[in-house]
């Protein structure tokens, strides 16, 4: 097999009154010019979104910040197996399990936090889950706060959405 | 009022009505500046700074970012020469200021009978004492990037100090044509120099004189107010921000309020030399008189304000120019600068002066 030889076309030269730059510059500031008008006429055409009032719409399969699901009674559908505490990378998961008063389920998490410094949105704990208990599904991230302490979520915070 | 009470304030008056302007213009064209990249971009620019709700399209930001600079803290870093590192600001704003006092903003007045011109100080030296003020503002420059202890820094005021150098150079020679066309070097005569007609059509505005020089003069004075495409000083891809990167709080404002100084004040100036200062073409004392022979009689009243607007408005027009220019042209690369500067605007500069002189020459026979 021979090597190939690409000829790439070279900018061509240019003319006495290209090399002056002045015409060129005239050119120039008339595009600048354009787009300036055009976005002070037609502001809905600036792609910028207002971030904290209009927010981008998330891909469906966003992994996004987790929420745990509920029963058809209102109690967390989490049994409290530990898996995804376990398939967590990045160990944020503290499940704590406590005897369920429904004789039907063995256990439930009295606590369940995920410390979201940690979490790296692998969805892991998500694909380990045995009873779908833990989504990632919320489309959006984690929001920002002032204090590390807000950013460990409860059960509370997390069965909310 | 007695004689020198009045003179008094009138000087007093004079001094405070353009230095209001011109720092009032330096305010809004940080918003320009900002905005208008903005948009040239295809971006928002800043619209969140608001008060009381009302955010007026980002208008409260200079003012957020003043008081944001008033509060921070003053430091000085260890490396630093503490009296030089403190006296560079002062330096790079200072004669932009002192620059302010020689341009006309309007025509002669009468006053309470007295004859007031609309300039600080009619020099009779006016655009060499321009010079020599603006030729200072170098060592505001070279002085904070030698006294930041830095090497970036360092490097900008170097080649800060070699481009303004260079430019003085061209920015001087481009300006002796209109000096030979004007007969003056004081702002007031070459302003009312500019007030007739060439061949009865077109006002005797230093531009379409001085065609050459004009381009001359306003790339020299891009050179000189280190504005893109020749702000490799504080170029932030290779030198973070070159001298003033030692620099925050109120100081590096001061830094910030002298670049945008020499905008106005270089605006002013091309407007004064080259677009008539504050003539409105074909407006006389008594009114316009057209080209046609025909004539539209104006108050004396709305004469002045009609020529105060000229002024302001041409001002405005080219302070809008350095911000547009700025968002249009890349940066130069640092020999093309040099390369431009010595190789292309002195010999240009000279021919001007050459070409200048022999048509005179011709004229005059």
């Amino acid at each position: 097999m021979t090597i190939g030889v690409k000829k790439v076309a070279r900018p061509r030269e240019m003319s006495f009154p290209e090399s002056l730059y002045l015409v060129e510059i005239v050119k120039g500031l008339g595009v600048t010019m354009g787009h300036l008008l055009s976005n002070i006429v037609r502001q809905e055409g600036i792609k910028t979104i207002e971030y904290p009032e209009v927010r981008r719409e998330m891909p469906p399969r966003f992994r996004g910040r987790h929420r745990l699901m509920k029963r058809e009674n209102g109690s967390p559908r989490c049994v409290a197996c530990y898996c995804c505490a376990t398939a967590c990378p990045a160990k944020c998961i503290t499940i704590v399990a406590g005897e369920s008063p429904d004789p039907a389920v063995e256990k439930y998490p009295v606590r369940f936090d995920i410390d979201m410094l940690r979490c790296v949105f692998c969805g892991m704990c998500v694909e380990a889950c045995p009873c779908d208990a833990i989504r990632m599904d919320t489309g959006w991230f984690t929001p920002p706060d002032d204090t590390r302490e807000k950013l460990i979520f409860t059960i509370d915070t997390l069965l909310e959405k | 009022m007695t004689g020198p009470l009045f003179d008094i304030t009138v000087a007093v008056a004079r001094i405070a009505v353009f230095f209001a302007f011109c720092f009032g213009l330096v305010v809004v064209m940080t918003w320009v500046e900002r905005k208008g990249a903005a948009y040239i971009q295809d971006r928002r620019g800043p619209n969140r700074a608001d008060i009381f709700g009302i955010r007026a399209w980002g208008l409260f930001h200079p003012l957020a970012d003043a008081l944001k600079f008033l509060f921070k803290e003053d430091f000085i870093p260890d490396n630093a020469h503490r009296l030089f590192y403190q006296m560079a600001p002062m330096f790079s704003l200072a004669p932009a200021i002192l620059a302010i006092a020689v341009i006309p903003f309007g025509p002669d007045v009468t006053v309470m009978g007295r004859k007031v011109a609309l300039q600080i100080a009619d020099l009779n030296v006016g655009i060499l004492y321009l010079f020599a003020v603006s030729g200072m503002t170098v060592y505001g420059v070279v002085l904070a990037g030698w006294a930041s202890g830095s090497k970036y820094p360092l490097l900008g005021g170097l080649r800060s100090s070699a481009q303004m150098l260079s430019y003085e150079v061209s920015m001087g020679l481009s300006l002796i044509g209109i000096f030979m066309v004007f007969e003056s070097v004081r702002m007031s005569q070459i302003v009312a120099g500019q007030g007739g007609l060439l061949f009865g059509v077109l006002p005797k505005w230093g531009v379409f004189v001085q065609p050459l020089g004009f381009i001359l003069f306003l790339v020299a004075q891009y050179a000189e107010a280190n504005r893109t495409p020749f702000d490799l000083p504080e170029g932030e891809s290779e030198l973070v921000a070159g001298y003033h990167t030692e620099y925050g709080s109120f100081k590096f404002s001061m830094f910030m309020m002298a670049e945008y100084l020499h905008m106005v004040v270089g605006a002013a100036v091309v407007a004064t030399l080259f677009f008539g200062g504050w003539q409105v073409p074909y407006l006389g004392d008594a009114g316009f008189l057209l080209p046609g022979g025909s004539a539209v009689a104006v108050p004396p009243a709305f004469v002045l304000l009609l020529r105060i607007g000229a002024f302001v408005s041409k001002v405005v027009f080219f302070a809008w120019l350095y911000v547009w220019i700025r968002w249009t042209i890349p940066r130069f690369r640092y020999d093309q600068v040099m390369r431009l500067g010595w190789k292309v605007m002195l010999p240009l500069s000279l021919l001007n002066i050459f070409a200048t002189g022999l048509i005179l020459l011709l004229l005059k026979k």
